[in-house]
């Protein structure tokens, strides 16, 4: 026998079985329904039709999640910026976004987005471009500006917009919450060697920070894929939109639902492994 | 321009307050070009901070310092050039821990002093056999011991070829074997002409290397003078008190 540290109460004094406990007994039932679901899409002609139906929505949703989620990060890594920032102005801007977006549900942001930002920005747009035209250097930019039209923007940009929107308030808290964790004597180690403030965090700060937010950045990207369900509410044709879809016209609310679940179960599980792996592979680096 | 033509730090009447507690009441001191100064004091006299006042880590209250020409507490002065010649070595080392070791010595070179890689190389690596751990270059800081780290955050700053270096109770957080490693570098620097300025108690330094030692207690300077009169000959009370302590 290998001598092996166990801790009190661990196998000898509880009955022989206490492995069996620790089975991932929910992984289990998990896979079996994931299996016969795959199996019904295989075989049963009710499954493949609502599959076939529904799948192209899968496209849809990871490119509006990838992209939105994209550009959160870049939204939250500028707003966690301002949240730690000494100016007065950036950080109470920065924190007047923040704690506007997290206090309004996501299909609100989403809505307000889809048909009040966008639209909005899209006007600014058009009379920059009004007023570019009278510069000869400029004129043929604000011909571009003065011709962008709202018809151009379609829905799916404009969910993007608004998840975006919204999670970049949950990101920039997570960069600050990152950014604050790292001690003071670094930013005071990259100072002192006559580094500004941006170098400093650019090569010191927010390197380290980054590595120890990624877990939850990562359940952020899951979070976000969940969420993305909302755009359905825009009527864009991900998923959830098209699962609805096909109940409405097929009047089979059982395999509709239960095929939109299992993609999307199918997608976060992958995701929070793919998480679970990177945070152990952090933890060991540490 | 000062009077005190040779005094690369110039210190005039320094006040610094966080909240209530006055850290520095009035503190006026010079320290000439290749000057050793060792600060000494009971922990809360504010030695620390008037070593971080120098390159303005803590921003004074009111008063007036002048490194190396420059008035740093004026807003129109690049607290960033005059901090590129001041090295500053912290208590607890402040290594970037995602950096090897070569890499901590080459970044400010490179980014601060514009310096092309090679040349950052090759200076880290002269820097790295000046505090002895040549073998070291390629190691993370954790990886190294307190004693080593210490010796590569005194080559981190002197890779940027300061014209002062300062030095914040240095060997405070180290176990005691490895004191005497970090102390022969410093040593070896302030013989070799450095202009220094030393938060510490360590007799061995004091007693090798100081041109001049200041007492201070709350946020005053009691006494100064050099080593032989300051240890043999005690004007005042107070640091009679102290030393009685320490020694």
């Amino acid at each position: 026998m290998t001598a092996t540290t166990k801790k009190i109460g661990e196998g000898r004094l509880l009955p022989a079985t206490s492995q069996l406990e620790k089975w991932p007994w929910w992984a289990l039932l998990l896979a079996l329904a994931a299996v016969l679901i795959v199996f019904s899409i295989i075989t049963s002609p009710l499954y493949q039709d609502a599959f076939n139906f529904i799948k192209e929505g899968i496209i849809t949703t990871i490119r509006v999640t990838v992209i939105a989620y994209g550009l959160s990060l870049i939204g939250g890594l500028i707003l966690g910026l301002g949240r730690v920032s000494k100016n007065v102005v950036f950080y109470n801007l920065a924190t007047l976004y923040v704690e506007v977006m997290r206090g309004i549900p996501m299909l609100v942001i989403i809505l307000y987005g889809a048909f009040v930002i966008v639209p909005m920005s899209l006007d600014l747009i058009n009379g920059l471009g009004n007023w570019l035209v009278r510069f000869a250097p400029l004129a043929g930019l604000g011909q571009a500006f003065q011709n962008v039209d709202i018809q151009q923007v379609d829905m799916s940009a404009r969910a993007i917009a608004g998840l975006a929107m919204g999670y970049a308030a949950f990101e920039a808290e997570v960069f600050r919450a990152g950014i604050i964790s790292i001690e003071k004597g670094q930013m005071e180690a990259a100072r002192s060697l006559g580094m500004n403030y941006f170098q400093a965090m650019r090569y010191i700060v927010l390197p380290q920070a980054l590595r120890r937010v990624l877990p939850p950045l990562g359940n952020d990207l899951i979070a976000m894929l969940k969420d993305s369900s909302l755009i359905s509410a825009l009527a864009v044709r991900d998923i959830t939109q098209l699962g609805k879809l096909y109940r409405a016209r097929s009047f089979r609310s059982f395999e509709a639902y239960n095929t939109m679940a299992f993609l999307y179960l199918s997608m976060t599980l992958s995701l929070s492994i793919l998480v679970k792996f990177i945070e152990r592979k952090m933890s060991r680096e540490r | 321009m000062s009077a005190n033509q040779d005094a690369i730090i110039q210190i005039d009447c320094v006040f610094k307050s966080f909240g209530k507690i006055k850290a520095l009441q009035g503190v006026s001191t010079n320290v000439k070009r290749g000057e050793v100064l060792v600060i000494i004091g009971p922990s809360g006299s504010g030695k620390s901070t008037l070593l971080r006042c120098i390159n303005m880590l803590e921003r004074p209250d009111s008063g007036n310092i002048i490194v190396d020409g420059f008035p740093v507490m004026h807003k129109e002065t690049n607290i960033n050039l005059v901090r590129a010649e001041v090295g500053i070595v912290f208590q607890q080392f402040n290594l970037f821990p995602h950096l090897t070791v070569l890499e901590n010595i080459m970044l400010a070179q490179r980014i601060v002093r514009k310096r092309k890689r090679e040349e950052a190389k090759e200076n880290a690596e002269r820097q790295l056999n000046y505090v002895g751990i040549p073998e070291k270059a390629e190691a993370f800081p954790h990886e190294l011991s307190g004693g080593q780290q210490q010796r590569v955050a005194i080559a981190r700053a002197l890779a940027m070829n300061p014209k002062i270096m300062l030095f914040d109770e240095p060997t405070s957080a180290l176990d005691p074997e490895m004191i005497k490693e970090v102390l022969d570098v410093m040593i070896a620097l302030a013989k070799g002409g450095m202009t220094m300025v030393v938060v510490s108690h360590e007799m061995g330094f004091v007693r090798a290397a100081a041109h001049r030692i200041v007492f201070m207690d709350q946020g005053r300077i009691i006494e100064e003078g050099s080593p032989k009169e300051f240890f043999d000959n005690p004007r005042e009370d107070r640091t009679r008190a102290f030393l009685s302590k320490i020694l």
